[in-house]
């Protein structure tokens, strides 16, 4: 069963580099204002800082984050951060870690410092994020109908066809909309000059975004006087824009659809967030043994009989959806659920066969997949990727081994990743070998600099680097929730984010406009 | 926003369940505390096992290879994990299917649930001597009196609740049965007489005050009274909310209710069950009952609640199992 869900992205271990020695001595410009005592021994050295890099349109609202911080002072941010973490735990906001016979639930560390998007930054990611969503039903359409983007050869067959997430199953078959990505967390991180680089797609079944909502609800709660006077864009009717998709997405002529959400049940690691969705739709968490299939149709079973169901939130994996047609051990899934789909009379999101998307091969590919369906550049770059099947890919990857980040295409979880700065000659002598062997394999990229942004840490207010994962729901139109999750890295210097490898999350603030902030401040 | 809605076999199931495994606990804490009252002095042990006797644990007592003394079966129910009938176990099964059930149930019951389970974790062994063993009776009952409050004021009606309070009471009429066959497997005191009947008498008395109903009985039973008196309050007053009659015909009332408001069918066979338990408790006198010996009668009761119960999962939880013993 899926373990540690919630702790995946093992691949950004490569993060883990300290990337000083790429930087020359530059800083970005600060914010103009003295910052308060508080912050006095922050350095955030030549990294992109989140709260005091010097931008336009914030209102001041950074200026202010930082004063109000001031005047609460350290000991009674960490008395209110101690009782922010009990919280979670009393409201059971955690997730499972399981080892050996023992399951252990954490919550995800919950930094009290907000991180600030002013509403331009947002009008570029948010416009990025569509964009990008866009693109994928694009390329998933079309890979499972005419084929047209391999045929004009923007990107290589066996990189769709041989991909173990392709899904024959979905050849010609149709979709509503044609969404086959109804919910989508793009990865993004800041450079040192502050721009947007996509880092990852996650187009089968992301998690967090439960986080997102908590923890606004949990910074209202435990810090009103931080927030007093800010114009914030909501967060909280994901629930009921995710419901709207999902109806929107039932089979045809269905006036009043029964929504679900399928999760694998109270051991998964994710579960709370799923019951957080459930609650949130205002629909049954359903496991796989409370459904059934008759009639081509999926059904619930109830305490007055057999319910219809109409659109399936699922939570679980392609792999164990239906064990009549993939993996016939899953005790997860629902026999007969891909015919009830294949028939029209239930519809399933994310749809099957997405993980062809967010391959890290196909990555590479983005900014043309974009261009080729939408005429566009991409909005959000991609991380600079040299793809090593191309000639100049390979050579330039050749030439700066030592640089850059080498990593195969088809693998996950952080195998066979060399680093170039921290290996040793050895290493980097098999990697060129490995390299000249199948150039096809591989990929690589430079370590990107990560932003930073002021973390309350053992020794005070210090920097540490962070990411962005926005959610986008795509029904018939694409709707992203503002802002997303922060994930920060807890230990310094560290640029791994994930909650498995000791990462925390902020509250993540998109300003409604760039007007002064109110008063009502301390 | 009259739409009918529908609840899960499983849902319905896990409520059932999660009541009754809290109003378990309640009555484990109220049977440790009334004997720690008949302790008597000497015989400690003896008074102790009757709470072996009357959970019917004798065989997984002895499977343990338990001596049977009074440190033993305290331990055994308020801190063996392994033993299904302990507050420990019956507390992770609660919790267990509140954690199934978090979708569907108020985030406060959630939390206080969540919270007494991880106090209750960490009772030690120290917990258990002395005075303190009454102040953990007294924490354990709050906790879910807690728990039973949170949930009146803010579980959303509809059949959920039904269930939730169909497991509640048919353990709490159970419990009940429990509780009044302490009795019968006490010695009786010695002694003859006035005096033998003072003993008695506080004895009963204290029977009546682990169910919290000696001061509504006072109010009803004559000053001088007998045993029977005390076997009617708790089988048959229509009044106290811990009489086996009153749970009875309340499960009638929300058997009726799952028909006539949610159109369930299916509620027949139980219905039936309910008549019988009815005609056994208030169909003869109470004098009659005592005379043809309690303790059988008692066990027949139980049986009765056993039968119900499983009426009731066989019409709406279908092939659902218990999550009784997996909430490990």
């Amino acid at each position: 069963m899926h373990r540690g869900e919630w702790g995946l992205h093992l691949s950004r271990v490569w993060y883990a580099v300290a990337v000083e020695t790429f930087l020359g001595p530059d800083e970005p410009p600060r914010m103009h204002e003295r910052l308060p005592d508080l912050f006095a021994g922050y350095e955030p050295g030549p990294y992109f800082c989140e709260l005091t890099s010097e931008r336009a349109g914030d209102g001041g609202a950074a200026a202010a984050v930082c004063t109000r911080i001031a005047a609460i002072g350290l000991d009674a941010l960490r008395a209110r951060a101690t009782a922010a973490e009990n919280d979670l735990f009393n409201l059971g906001i955690t997730f499972t870690v399981y080892s050996d016979a023992t399951a252990i639930d954490r919550i995800l560390p919950f930094d009290c410092i907000p991180r600030i998007l002013t509403a331009a930054e947002w009008r570029v990611l948010e416009a990025g994020v569509k964009q990008r969503v866009t693109a994928l039903n694009a390329f998933l359409y079309d890979i499972y109908h005419g084929r047209r983007i391999v045929k004009e050869g923007v990107i290589p067959a066996e990189l769709v066809f041989g991909n173990p997430n392709y899904r024959p199953e979905m050849e010609e078959f149709p979709v509503r909309f044609g969404t086959y990505v109804h919910i989508c967390g793009t990865d993004i991180v800041r450079d040192r000059e502050g721009r947007f680089l996509v880092l990852e797609d996650n187009a089968r079944t992301p998690s967090g975004v439960s986080y997102v909502v908590e923890n606004r609800h949990l910074m209202s709660r435990t810090f009103p006087d931080l927030m007093a006077g800010m114009r914030l864009r909501p967060v909280d009717d994901y629930g009921l824009r995710l419901l709207s998709a999902m109806a929107e997405i039932a089979p045809e002529g269905v006036d009043d659809p029964q929504v679900a959400l399928l999760s694998p049940g109270i051991y998964n690691s994710a579960y709370f967030e799923h019951v957080f969705l459930a609650r949130e739709m205002g629909v049954p968490l359903v496991e796989g043994a409370d459904l059934f299939v008759e009639d081509d149709k999926v059904w619930m079973s109830t305490t007055g009989g057999r319910r219809p169901v109409h659109t399936i939130y699922r939570r679980i994996g392609d792999d164990f959806l239906d064990p009549t047609v993939f993996r016939p051990d899953s005790l997860l899934g629902v026999p007969g659920l891909i015919g009830a789909w294949r028939r029209g009379n239930v519809a399933l999101a994310n749809a099957v066969g997405t993980g062809v998307a967010d391959d890290k091969a196909v990555y590479a590919y983005m900014p043309r997949i974009i261009r080729f369906y939408l005429g566009e550049d991409a909005i959000l770059a991609n991380v600079e990727t040299h793809i090593c099947r191309e000639p100049e890919g390979l050579a330039f990857t050749l030439d700066h081994l030592d640089e850059l980040v080498v990593k195969p295409v088809g693998e996950s979880g952080g195998y066979g990743i060399t680093i170039g700065p921290r290996a040793s000659r050895a290493q980097i002598k098999a990697a060129r070998a490995a390299l000249l062997a199948d150039p096809a394999n591989w990929i690589s990229q430079p370590v990107v600099p990560l932003s930073v942004a002021p973390t309350l840490t053992e020794d005070g207010i210090r920097p540490r680097h962070l990411d962005l994962r926005p959610y986008a729901v795509t029904g018939r139109d694409t709707w992203v929730m503002p802002g997303g999750l922060s994930r920060v890295a807890l230990k310094q210097g560290s640029l791994v984010v994930n909650s498995s490898q000791g990462g925390g999350s902020k509250d993540t603030w998109v300003l409604a406009d760039d007007e002064p902030i109110g008063g009502g401040a301390p | 926003m009259n739409r009918d809605l529908p609840l899960l076999a499983r849902y319905a199931e896990g409520l059932f369940w999660m009541a009754r495994y809290l109003e378990r606990v309640e009555n484990i804490a109220r049977l440790v505390d009334v004997t720690q009252t008949f302790e008597s002095p000497g015989r400690e042990a003896e008074s102790w096992f009757a709470l072996v006797r009357i959970n019917a644990d004798e065989e997984g007592f002895a499977r343990r290879g338990l001596p049977p003394t009074a440190e033993a079966v305290k331990r055994f129910y308020l801190l063996d994990r392994d033993n299904p009938t302990s507050v420990p176990a019956s507390l992770e099964s609660a919790r267990t299917n509140a954690r199934t059930l978090r979708p569907l149930i108020s985030t406060e019951m959630w939390m206080q649930l969540n919270v007494f389970h991880r106090d209750m974790t960490a009772i030690a062994e120290r917990d258990l001597r002395g005075d303190r063993l009454n102040r953990l009776c007294v924490r354990i009952k709050e906790g879910v009196q807690a728990h039973t409050g949170i949930t009146e004021g803010t579980l959303f009606r509809d059949q959920g609740w039904l269930f939730y309070q169909l497991g509640r009471l048919i353990e709490r009429a159970d419990q009940t049965t429990r509780l009044l066959d302490i009795r019968y497997h006490l010695l009786v005191p010695s002694g003859s007489g006035e005096e033998r009947r003072v003993a008695e008498r506080t004895q009963w008395g204290g029977v009546l005050r682990g169910a919290a109903g000696y001061h509504a009985f006072r109010r009803v039973a004559p000053p001088a009274f007998m045993p029977a008196d005390v076997v009617g309050f708790l089988l048959t007053n229509g009044q106290f909310p811990r009489s086996v009659a009153l749970c009875v015909e309340q499960i009638e009332w929300l058997l009726g209710r799952l028909r006539a408001r949610w159109g369930l069918r299916g509620t027949g066979a139980a219905l039936e069950r309910v008549e019988e338990l009815r005609s056994a408790i208030l169909g003869r006198p109470i004098e009659a009952i005592i005379a043809d010996g309690l303790h059988q009668f008692l066990d027949g009761v139980q049986r009765d609640l056993i039968l119900l119960a499983s009426e009731i999962g066989t019409a709406f939880f279908r092939d659902w199992r218990p999550l009784a013993g997996q909430g490990k």
